[in-house]
Formats: C-alpha cells, structure tokens, sequence
C-alpha cells in the first residue's frame, strides 16, 4: 500500500521528475562541457559558470530547505542562514586543515589565521576536523543540534508566527556577532580562505570544480527526494494540518512541537548540506553569511517561486539568483529597486509565486480533461481514492498563511493597555 | 581743515611712535611664528608671553582658530579671513588691510604641543580677566599641569578673587602644591582639603604624596583621604554606568517606540521601521541644509518636519501595500522588507552613498560637569529626557484624545467600530502614520549620535523589534521597560565582557526570555486564541 | 557610468558568436580582444563599502580617460569593465573570475579591505590575472599576481607612533580598533614596537569593537579614566568606516580634546571627514601617504581634473585615490615599457619603476610587490582637511612581512630570482604557501 503511494506521488509529481532530469542531465553536461571541450569552442563551459551554477544549486537546496518548514509546516525562519553557513564553516574547517603546512607561516597544525594571532594550539573545537569524514558529520551535526537545541525549546513553549520569526532572526544575528569576533577562532571578518585541496583534489583544477558541480546537483536531487517523501507521507499531512491550523492539530492529539522539531532539524541539516557544498565552490566562508539580510533573502527565493511547493522554491532561487547577477553586472544601482520590488510584487499580487500561477492555469485544463486521465492511468486514480486528502491543493497552491494572527483582532487589549 | 590734518597727523605719528617702541621687541618675539618647525613656534609663543600686549591675545586666539597668516612677501603678521575666493586681511589691531589672493599669504599652522602652549597662555591671561567661567577654566587648566612655581601667582590670586567658585577651585590647586612642598602642617591640612575633590590631579597628587610621604600623622590624614576618595570614585563610577544604561536604554526606546503602534498595536511587522528612522534623520540633514545660519534652532524644526516626513511615507505605505495585508503579519513582512531596501536604494539614489555631515548644536554639545570624574554629555541627556517625552506623549494621544479612542476601538473590534460610523480604514492609515511618524523624530534625535547615511535604520531594526518582543507586543509600558532594561543590562555588562560579548549575551538573553514567556515582559492578559 | 559594458546583450553576442564560428575560426575572438586593452574595476557599488569604493572606481575611470585622451597605450585604447562585487565577499571572487575568464581583462584595479583582497587572490593566482591593491592594509602577505600600493604597517602605523613619541612626548597608549584582521595585527606590531622602545605593559590599553559600533560611551570614558594617570596619553586608532562619527562625537562630548589625549587614525582620510562635523575634532590626527593639502602642483592638477571629471568642486580626494593613481600609472608604464599587456612581462617590467607622488618625490615598485613611499601624519581642520604637520625625509620602502612578530621576522618576499617568492623562509630556505 505505502509503495504503491509513493510509486503514485512519484508519477504524479510531474514537473518535480522532469526537474529531477534536469538535475542530472546538468550533473553530466556541465562537466562534460567545462572538461572535454577547451577554451574558445562553442560548448565550452568557463570555470565562472561551472562556480556560478554551482552556486545556483547550492542555494536551490538552501531553498528547499526553507520551503520544507516554511511551505509546509508554516515556521517562518528567519534565521536558515546560520544553519548555511554553520555547514560551510564546518566544511571551511575541513579546508583549512587540509592546508597544512603550505600555509603561509608553514605551520604543520595551526591555521595561518591562528598563528598571527599568537594561538599557539589548536582549540580543542578544531579537533578532528582534519578528517573528511568527522568534518561531514558536523556539517550534519552542528546545524542539526543547534536546530534541535532552539526548536525543542522554542516549539515546547509554543514560540509561533511573529515570535519564532523574530527569534530566529535574533539567533542568526548573535551567532554573526559571535564569529566576527576573533577571539571564537574561527578567523574572524577574514573567515576561512584560501583553501587549496579536498580529497587530495586541487580545489582549482577544472576537474575537481566539475565534480563538486555534479555533487551539487545530486545533493539537491537528493534534497528533493527527501523532501518529497516526507511532505507526502503521513507525517507530511500532519505538518501541512499544523501549517493550516495548529490549534486543531493539537487538540486532535497530534504532539505537534515533536512534528515541528523534526521538520525543523531536517531543514537545518540539509541548510548544512547546501552551505558544505557551497563553500568549496566559492572559495570563502565568513561571518557575512550569518547575515539577517542573507536569511530574509532565501525566504524571498521561496516567495517567488511558490511557497508550498517544492520544485517551486528551486525554481524561485535560480530566477532571483540569475536575475541577481544579470542585474547587479548590468544595473548595479538598480538591483535594489528591483529585489525590493519583488518581494512586494510577490506578496501583493503573486502570494502563490511564480509556479503558484502556472498551476493555477494547469488545474483548470485539468478539471477539464479529468475523465481522459481516469482511463489513462487507473493505478493512480485509485491510490488517490484511497487518501482523501487535499493533495493537489495543499502540493501547489497553499492558502497562505492561514494559521498567521488576525492581526488586530487578536491583539485586541493592545490599545487599552498602551 | 588745519586742525583735520593736525590730528591726523598726530594720529599717524602716535602709530608710528607706538610701533616704535613696542613693534620692534614684539614683532621681533613673534616673527619666530614664521617658522616652519613647531619648536620655533613654541620659542616664539613664549616670548611673546613676555610682554604684556593686547596683541599676544589676538594672535594666539587667531592661531587656535585658524586664522593668523602672513603676508608672503614681508612676514607681517594678519588675520585673515576667507571671502569668496580670496581673503580679507586685518593686522592685529584690528586695521583693515584689504583683500588679497591666497597665493600671498600662509597660514601659520599649529599642533597639539603649540595648541597646548597656547590654550595655557590664554589661561593665565583670563586667569586676572573678568569673565568668571573662564577664570574658573584657566585654574583648571593650571592644575593639569602643577609647578611649584605658580604658588605666589595662586595666593595672589586668592586675595584678588571675588568669586566663591573661582576661590574654591584656587585652594583645590594651592592643596595641590602644598601637598607636595608644604611643611608638615601644610601637608596636612591639604591632604584632609583634597578628600572628597574628585578631579584627577587632586586624586593624583594625594596617591603620589601616599608614596612618598614619611610623616605617620601626615601619612594618616592622606589615607583617609584616599579612601574616602575612592569609597566616592567608586559610587560616581557606578552612578555614571548607570547614566550610560540609561542614555542606551533611551536610543532603543525612541528607536523602538514607533515600532510599539505599528507593529505592536497594529501587528505589522514593519520591517521598513528603519527605514522612517532613516528618513526622519535626512530630513534633519536637509533642514540643515536649508538653514544653514539657525543650525542652534534647526533640531527644534526638524522634529515635527521628520514626523511629517516619515508620517507622510507612513500613509503612503498603509495605502498602498499594508491595508491589503492585514490578517497576514508574516506577508507585511515580506513586503515591508522589500520596501526597506527600496527606500534605502532610494536615499542612495538621491542623496548618493555618503554620509551626510549633520550638525551638532553648540547646546547638544559638551557635558555638564558633576564633578571630576562624573559628567553627564548634553546630547544623550537631552535624548533621555526627549525619550520619556516622546513616550508620555503618545500615552497621551492615544488614552486620552478622541483620535486614540477610534484606535483603540478599531483594534478592539473593527466590526464594532465601523458600525459606530468609525472609517476604520482612515484610523489604520493615521495610526501608520503616528508610528512612522515617531519613528522619524527617532531619526532626528539619532542624526545627533550616530551616521547619517543610507544604512541607518539596519543598524536599529533588531534592536528595535527586540525590544518591542522582550517589552511585550502592544504595551507600551512594556517597551519603556524593555528598553530600560536591555540598555542598562548591556551597560553593565559591557565593562567585563567587551562590547560584543555583551550584546551576544543580551540578545541570547532574550531567546531565552521568549521561551520563558512567549508574549515578552507584559504579555496581554485574558485567553488568546493562538491559531 | 556609460562605460559600464552591457550584459543585455550577452545573450545576443553568443548567439552571433556560435554562428559565426561555424564559419570561422577560434582565431577571431583572439582578434577582437586585441583591439583594446580592457581594465576591469572591481568595487563594489553597493552595499556598506559603496561608501568608499565608488570613489576609487571613478578614478580608475578618469585615469582610463585621460590615457585614452593621451593616445592609449601600446597604440591601442583602454576599455573599462566595471562590474559591481556589491560589498559581498564570495561575490569578489566570482566577480574576478568574470573579469579574468569571461571579459578577459589585462588586469584589475579593485578590492578594498583585506577580506575581499583575501577571497579574491586564489582566483587571479589560479587565472594569472594582475590586481593592484590600493588600500592600506596589514601586510603579512606577498602574492606574485597582487600589487600593493597602499601602506604596510611600517608606512604608517609605526611612523605615526614615533610622531607621538617625539612631538607629543606620548607615554601611555590606547590601541583601540574594530575588531577585524587589520587592526589585530597592526596592533599586535604595535604593542610589539612600543614595548621595545620601553613602555610598560600597563600603559598600554588595547581595545576592540565589532563593526559599526555606535554607543562609545563606555570606551570613552576608559580612554578617559586611562589618561588621567597623569602621564601623556595618546589613542591609536584603527576603527573602521562608521564606527567613527559616534566614536569622535563621543569622544567631544566627554571633553577630551586632541591637545589632552590625541587620537592618531589609520582609517580616517578626508573623505570619511566630508561625512563629519569636523569642528570639535580639530588637532586629531591621521598617518596617510597623502594627503589632499599637499602642496605640490601635481597634487593641484590631480585635484582640479578629479573635480571636473566628477562635476563638483566639493568632492575631496584621498589617500587610496593617490594609491590608485600610482598603481595605474606604474602599469601603463610597464605595459609601456613590456611593449605588451601579458602579465608575466607586465610584472617583470615593474620591478624598478618610479611614478612621482602627488606629494613630491618618487614611488618605486619594490621587488616584494610594495612601494616606496613617503608617510605624512596631519591634524584634522575645521574645514574637514588636513594640515600636513610632519613628513618622513625620504620615501619608506614597503614592507611585506614586519619585522616586529616572531613568526613574520624570518620571512621575506622578493618576486625576482633567485628567490621568487612571496613568502621566503630565511632561517630555512624554504618558500610555502604558494599557490603555483
């Protein structure tokens, strides 16, 4: 029964497999490009676009991340940024021990970062990072603890909406605080840099940046998938009922901070993912990546793209994220202006995004042509049948933000206390 | 005609005869002013303080403001001032010389050491002068720099002088002298004087003469004194900490109190909060701008202008974009975010990337002087004092005017209200506008304090929304202690964990606090629906 | 700008591209890159830096202008591309690799602060792009493809501290700083420096703030307390860009004034002054290489073409524009003097190569990739410039790893042979950390 479900949301997610085949066809393409092909060919692919796409998918996992707690359980954070950079960090650990004694300094064990600030021993927090496998585990980790530590406390004492919004906000900011300061060892403003090999792979070989590209893109095909099984299994359901009302959830017996945490983790670690697999590519990691502006933007991503929707929040990161480096190459004064604009456009006009329109159009053609495709595909229909759930609508187009205040009603006494 | 031409010429002689005798020794004493190294200077000055001419005043005030040139061509001294492209001159005696071009002239430059020099000369010239104050400064001036010396001056002085403040601050320095050179009495009765005196050079000078001082009774009255001055450094160092949590806790208030109506009252989380704040500090650049010789009166005008300003944006951002949001505070998120960065964009656009150089008024600036080691500065006491202004009042307009009775009643129950005949949609948009408006006068008081550039309102938002969340949303009672609190709390830490560590702590501090009480401080009473 | 190239017409381009080069050969992208010489402009135009940077990308501008208007270089135009790295650091090193794969430029004036300089290095080493540096900064490093023309730590930290120690008979210290890689290590040389010439450990204060610190109060009031032990007290000061305004308005109010405790600056030229109200800072000081009351009628002409070609007599020039002037003069003079524009020969004809300052006298390009210059220490006016109070004899040669740590005493940079390196080991001849 289960199989036969999955085997059907896995037929059903049409655009989501096509999505899945790009994924891979880029996974093979592009390093084929940027390796077979030399410079000056027509197919050639420039190690700026091999970094720039990979850039792109890194973030569209960032993205998908985001849209899992945000789309589907309704957890507004505004603090995803620091599980990103807290998988980078991590991963720049790794970098950094890898250097070893071609630093600049030729110390064998300490990062040229520590030596010039007179550390004369590794702190015992860069213990074992020098191992790819410990480092990778703490890109999981790390991100994963911090989300547990936050969202036990914060869904325990049922922290919702604004609240949480603000506190994660207020979490990310302290933590950029805390790693600009150089005294946390983790090289301050400067961060992590100048990394020279992973694996024993030259970070500057064409063919190590074709396999971090291709690594991307499957870390994001599998970032889908996940995300794609949990959202439309039985815990899926239960997380979208939290999102439209979480009142009800709990009274009908659901343990709905236990739902909300392990959402919340999963989302931080794959943050995690996106963040290790992005510092490689871009050669840096530091505390700007904590912040608040970086999370407020990867919310924006999801936006456009269409909340509740998992290709949708993909898609929304490689438009802004194209848009952003067309814009910011062509009209620099005007980026602003343009990504301001749209998040107000979004919110105003586009509250189901970009696929959220699309979809839209497509449901109508297809309530139309609703008795061919019984015929066609009786399995399917079947297995839908069996779960009366409101999949289609809550897949694309979730009302949004049903579970949100009414803003001045609930707030009522406000005035009278002022 | 005759007697016209008599006196005239009497006049012309008594200058040449008044040169005669004086300009040579003087001018001959001044002209090492010329000179390029500052140790020519410093000779200089010093030998012009040997004389008693009216001009050694001139000249040296001309020097600290930047105005004493000389002619190029025959070294005379002037003073020089700038008009349009070239410069007016005057000799010392004030006879106009005419204007020249600057290529004819140099400024005679001065630093710190010959600044110093200078500033101590014109003390000990205003120390006989009538002017009370300044006779008060120039002891002060004479006590950072005790010579054993200057003790016939003092006591000759201490005869002459009428004022009670001047004379007391004339014993201060007298203690300090006899404290190091005195007979065993003197020491004595200077170092039971210098308990209590909190200026550095009295504390100084009675630590010193601990070291050094051999006679047990003499010994015993210093230590008292000691002590006592330190049980007294301690409480003013305390007292002063507790000023600074206070002036902090005031900048958080003022810059959080708008955000109370929009997103406390009104429950939009006004991302672009800042930005008004923003706002309402340019405004106050322009009005500067706009009246450049009333900079003592500009702030007095800035104030309702940038509540105008920001209040008018206010309304145009509940019209356009907020009063189709409502119900959804997650989405005024959003959108209000994008408006932020538009409007940042926007002041960049206009006013370009810099900084803008806002003016502080001569009364804003300075501080007042409790004693020698606690003063509380002008700007931040008036922006306390501003702050509970401010607060009372919006207390005011919204408890007591008919203006907060509507609010209050559309947010109670907006289906209510609008059956009352209130137009619900005209009180959102004003009471956007009040807190977009504050949030403006915010921005007026801040141009005093910090940058006034296009990343202004950033730097306050989080603080601002911390505060709003810590105080409890729609309290504005709870704000004001909000406020309080994180401002002193930083404060006080601040001295053991550096400014960094401190705001980690209070803003760790604060997630904290929410998972104890999810609705801040003074959360609303009575049952909410959560959903 | 209009000279900004235009991506909306990228797309076209590749489209035209791929067609024609069915018809011809991979030869004809090499022949149109040849008809000018491109410079790339990387500083951000946006974002927090925009403040500062705007301004060196204008002069890089007015430079291309003016050798254009003076017949090019090798008979051939310049072209600028500017692109805008917006204040982001990763974007730095994305940006580079555009300029140096995508645009293929022949070198890049950019970057400001050392965390962009950091993520953008590995890029122009991987690629063999030429940067020129133009901002003053830490040292401890040598890079065979960066030029540095701004100040090392010895141009002007420790000649600002001999100023003190001489002119002002300074006994006591504060280090104060924001809290980043710059003001750590100047600082750390400094503590060094001054303990050798005798000062106690107790007088010397060392603090840091994060970036764009606004409430001083508490730091000020320190600084106060520290200067009242009665010997002369002096602030040496490596806060950074914002952190400044309130920093000195703070330091006003309190009452303390340059001739009691004066406050020396690395960071604070005259154009973050146009930002403040300079009346009650008269007599603070700050260490450059240039000044703009520098009296010298190159100085004047620089001035008056930087006014016009930006339009406003208000504009004020500063230290990192010198730096920038420099930096473009010396490689219009080696791509002059290489009769090419390829990095290697480019590099090798720097060595040696004077420019005059806009201060008087000359800058030579150092073999360790720094320059020779002479370091002037001012005091702030009341009309926002300053007045240039003492000046080095000579130049001071640049140097790339300071004397005064432990770990950096043994190394030297020297880009010719037989050393070639950047960071050599004297004590065990060894070169690491190279990328190549």
């Amino acid at each position: 029964m289960s199989r036969s479900i999955i085997v059907s949301f896995l037929m059903r997610d049409k655009v989501g497999n096509a999505l899945l085949a790009v994924l891979l066809a880029l996974a093979i393409i592009v390093p084929f490009c940027s390796l077979v092909f030399e410079p000056g060919d027509t197919f050639y692919l420039s190690s700026y676009w091999v970094t720039l796409l990979g850039k792109y998918l890194c973030y569209a996992l960032l993205a998908v991340a985001v849209d899992l707690v945000w789309g589907y359980c309704g957890i507004l954070s505004l603090g995803h940024g620091a599980f990103f950079a807290l998988g980078g960090y991590a991963m720049g650990m790794y970098l950094m021990r890898q250097i070893g004694e071609r630093g600049v300094y030729a110390n064998p064990l300490l990062p040229d970062f520590m030596v010039f600030l007179n550390w004369t021993e590794l702190p015992w927090y860069w213990q074992g990072f020098d191992m790819f496998g410990f480092a990778m585990l703490m890109v999981l980790l790390v991100p994963g603890a911090l989300a547990f530590l936050f969202g036990y406390l914060a869904f325990r004492s049922r922290v919702t909406g604004v609240y949480l919004s603000i506190i994660t906000q207020a979490l990310t900011y302290a933590l950029m605080l805390a790693f600009f300061r150089n005294d946390m060892g983790f090289g301050g403003n400067n961060g992590l840099t100048d990394f020279k090999d992973i694996l024993g792979f030259n970070l500057q070989h064409s063919g190590t940046r074709a396999a971090l590209f291709s690594l991307s893109a499957l870390a994001l095909a599998g970032g889908y998938l996940l995300c794609r099984f949990i959202v439309n299994s039985k815990l899926g359901r239960v997380l979208i009922a939290i999102r439209d009302s979480e009142s009800r959830t709990r009274f009908i017996g659901y343990r709905v901070e236990r739902f909300k945490l392990f959402v919340f983790v999963v989302s931080a670690m794959l943050a995690g993912v996106a963040g290790a697999l992005y510092v490689p590519q871009v050669g840096i990691i530091n505390p700007g990546e904590f912040a608040p502006l970086n999370s407020i933007e990867s919310i924006v991503w999801v936006a456009v793209g269409g909340r509740g929707t998992l290709f949708g929040a993909i898609f929304g990161a490689w438009m802004v994220n194209f848009g952003k480096t067309w814009f910011t190459g062509a009209f620099p004064e005007l980026w602003l202006f343009f990504l301001g604009g749209l998040f107000v456009v979004t919110t105003l006009w586009l509250p189901k995004g970009v696929v959220g329109l699309s979809a839209q159009l497509s449901k109508m053609r297809r309530s139309k042509a609703a008795s061919g495709a019984n015929t066609e595909a009786p399995v399917q229909a079947q297995a839908v049948e069996a779960e009366p759930q409101p999949q289609q609508a809550s897949q694309v187009a979730p009302e949004p933000d049903k579970q949100a205040e009414p803003t001045p009603k609930n707030l009522d006494q406000g005035a009278a206390n002022v | 005609m005759k007697t016209m031409l008599n006196k005239l010429l009497g006049l012309v002689g008594l200058v040449v005869l008044s040169f005669g005798v004086l300009a040579d020794d003087w001018q001959q004493a001044a002209s090492g002013l010329t000179g390029k190294s500052s140790n020519h200077k410093l000779a200089a000055i010093e030998a012009m303080l040997e004389f008693d001419d009216p001009r050694n005043a001139v000249a040296l005030q001309g020097m600290l403001d930047a105005e004493l040139y000389y002619v190029k061509a025959d070294r005379q001294l002037v003073i020089a001032t700038k008009s349009g492209r070239s410069f007016l001159l005057t000799d010392l005696q004030g006879e106009s010389l005419g204007e020249v071009a600057k290529s004819k002239i140099k400024r005679i430059t001065v630093n710190n050491r010959i600044r110093r020099e200078i500033r101590s000369g014109l003390a000990m010239m205003a120390l006989a002068g009538p002017d009370e104050d300044a006779r008060f400064s120039a002891v002060r001036s004479l006590m950072a720099n005790v010579e054993a010396e200057q003790l016939p001056l003092v006591e000759q002085r201490l005869v002459a002088e009428t004022s009670a403040k001047v004379q007391d601050k004339l014993r201060e320095l007298q203690a300090i002298i006899l404290l190091e050179n005195g007979d065993d009495a003197q020491r004595q009765s200077s170092a039971e004087f210098l308990g209590g005196r909190m200026d550095a050079p009295s504390r100084n000078a009675l630590l010193r003469a601990q070291s050094d001082e051999q006679n047990a009774e003499v010994l015993a009255a210093i230590n008292e004194s000691v002590a006592r001055n330190q049980q007294l450094l301690k409480l003013n160092r305390a007292a002063e900490n507790l000023y600074f949590g206070l002036s902090l806790g005031a900048v958080l208030l003022l810059a959080a109190v708008g955000l109370a109506i929009t997103f406390g009252v009104m429950g939009v989380i006004n991302m672009a909060h800042g930005e008004m704040i923003m706002l309402g500090a340019y405004t106050t650049y322009v009005v500067q701008q706009l009246m450049p010789g009333h900079i003592e009166l500009s702030l007095v005008v800035a104030i309702p202008a940038a509540f105008l300003v920001s209040g008018a944006m206010g309304v145009l951002i509940e019209r356009g974009i907020i009063r189709f949001l409502y119900g959804r505070p997650l989405e005024t998120l959003l959108a209000t975010f994008g408006l932020s960065l538009v409007l940042q964009q926007l002041v960049r656009s206009i006013f370009g990337p810099l900084n803008q150089a806002v003016i502080t008024p001569q009364w804003l600036s300075g501080s007042l002087e409790i004693n020698g080691v606690l003063a509380l500065t002008y700007n931040r006491l008036y922006i306390i004092i501003f702050s509970f202004m401010v607060v009372a009042a919006l207390w005011l307009l919204i408890s007591k005017t008919f203006f907060g009775l509507q609010v209050r009643a559309v947010t109670q129950n907006r289906a209510m209200a609008n059956a009352m005949g209130i137009r619900s949609s005209w009180v959102d948009a004003m009471t956007f506008g009040l807190g977009s408006g504050v949030a403006g006068i915010a921005g007026v008081a801040l141009s005093q304090l910090t940058n006034v550039g296009p990343n202004l309102g950033q730097n306050y938002i989080i603080d601002s929304f911390m505060v709003v969340v810590f105080g409890g949303v729609g309290n504005l009672f709870g704000t004001v202690v909000a406020a309080m609190t994180l401002g002193v709390a930083n404060k006080l830490a601040e001295p053991f964990t550096g400014a960094v560590l401190a705001k980690i702590l209070v803003l760790v501090f604060i997630i904290l606090f929410i998972q104890k009480r999810p609705r801040g401080m003074f959360a609303l009473k009575g049952r909410m629906v959560e959903d | 700008m209009t000279q900004q190239k235009q991506h909306s017409s990228r797309w076209s381009k590749q489209l035209a591209a791929s067609a024609m080069a069915l018809a011809l050969t991979s030869g004809m992208s090499l022949a149109q890159a040849a008809e000018t010489i491109k410079v790339g402009v990387l500083h951000s135009l946006s974002g927090t830096m925009a403040i500062s940077e705007t301004t060196l990308k204008d002069t890089v501008l007015m430079m291309v202008e003016e050798q254009n208007k003076a017949g090019g270089l090798l008979g051939k135009k310049l072209e600028p591309v500017v692109v805008d790295p917006a204040s982001d650091w990763p974007l730095f090193a994305e940006k580079a690799r555009e300029l140096l794969e995508k645009e293929q430029v022949d070198v890049i004036f950019g970057c400001w602060t050392s965390v962009s300089r950091k993520s953008v290095l590995p890029v122009v080493e991987e690629l063999n792009g030429l940067l020129f540096y133009p901002v003053q900064y830490e040292g401890e490093e040598s890079s065979k493809n960066v030029f540095y023309t701004g100040a090392a730590p010895n141009q002007q930290a420790i000649p600002a501290v001999d100023y003190l120690m001489g002119e002002e008979g300074v006994e006591r210290w504060v280090l104060a700083g924001t809290d980043y890689v710059y003001p750590r290590t100047t600082n750390k040389i400094l503590e060094a420096y001054l303990k050798t010439a005798g000062v106690a450990d107790e007088d010397i204060m060392i603090s840091y703030t994060p970036f764009g610190h606004s409430d001083w109060q508490t730091i000020v009031s320190d600084i106060k307390k520290f200067g009242e032990a009665g010997k002369k007290t002096a602030v040496v000061s490596t806060i950074n860009g914002d952190a400044n305004v309130p920093f000195y308005k703070e330091l006003a109010n309190q009452g303390i004034a340059a001739e009691d405790i004066p406050v020396v600056a690395f960071s604070v030229g005259e154009e973050e002054l146009s930002g403040f109200d300079t009346a009650p800072l008269v007599g603070h000081l700050a260490a450059w290489n240039y000044f703009q009351s520098a009296d010298s009628e190159l100085n004047e002409e620089f001035i008056g073409a930087w006014q016009s070609f930006i339009g406003s007599e208000e504009r004020v020039t500063n230290d990192p524009m010198e730096a920038t002037y420099i930096g473009f003069k010396m490689w219009a003079e080696a791509v002059e003097k290489a009769g090419s524009v390829e990095v290697d020969s480019v590099r090798d004809a720097m060595y040696g190569i004077t420019v005059p300052n806009l201060t008087g006298g000359y800058a030579v390009m150092n073999t360790n990739h720094h320059l020779t210059k002479p370091v002037l220490i001012g005091e702030i006016q009341a009309d926002g410039q300053f007045d240039v109070v003492w000046q080095t004899a000579g130049g001071v040669i640049g140097d790339a790893w300071t004397d005064h740590l432990p770990e950096s005493a043994n190394l030297v940079a020297d880009w010719t042979a037989p050393i070639s390196c950047g960071n050599f080991n004297i004590t065990t001849s060894q070169c690491s950390g190279q990328n190549y």
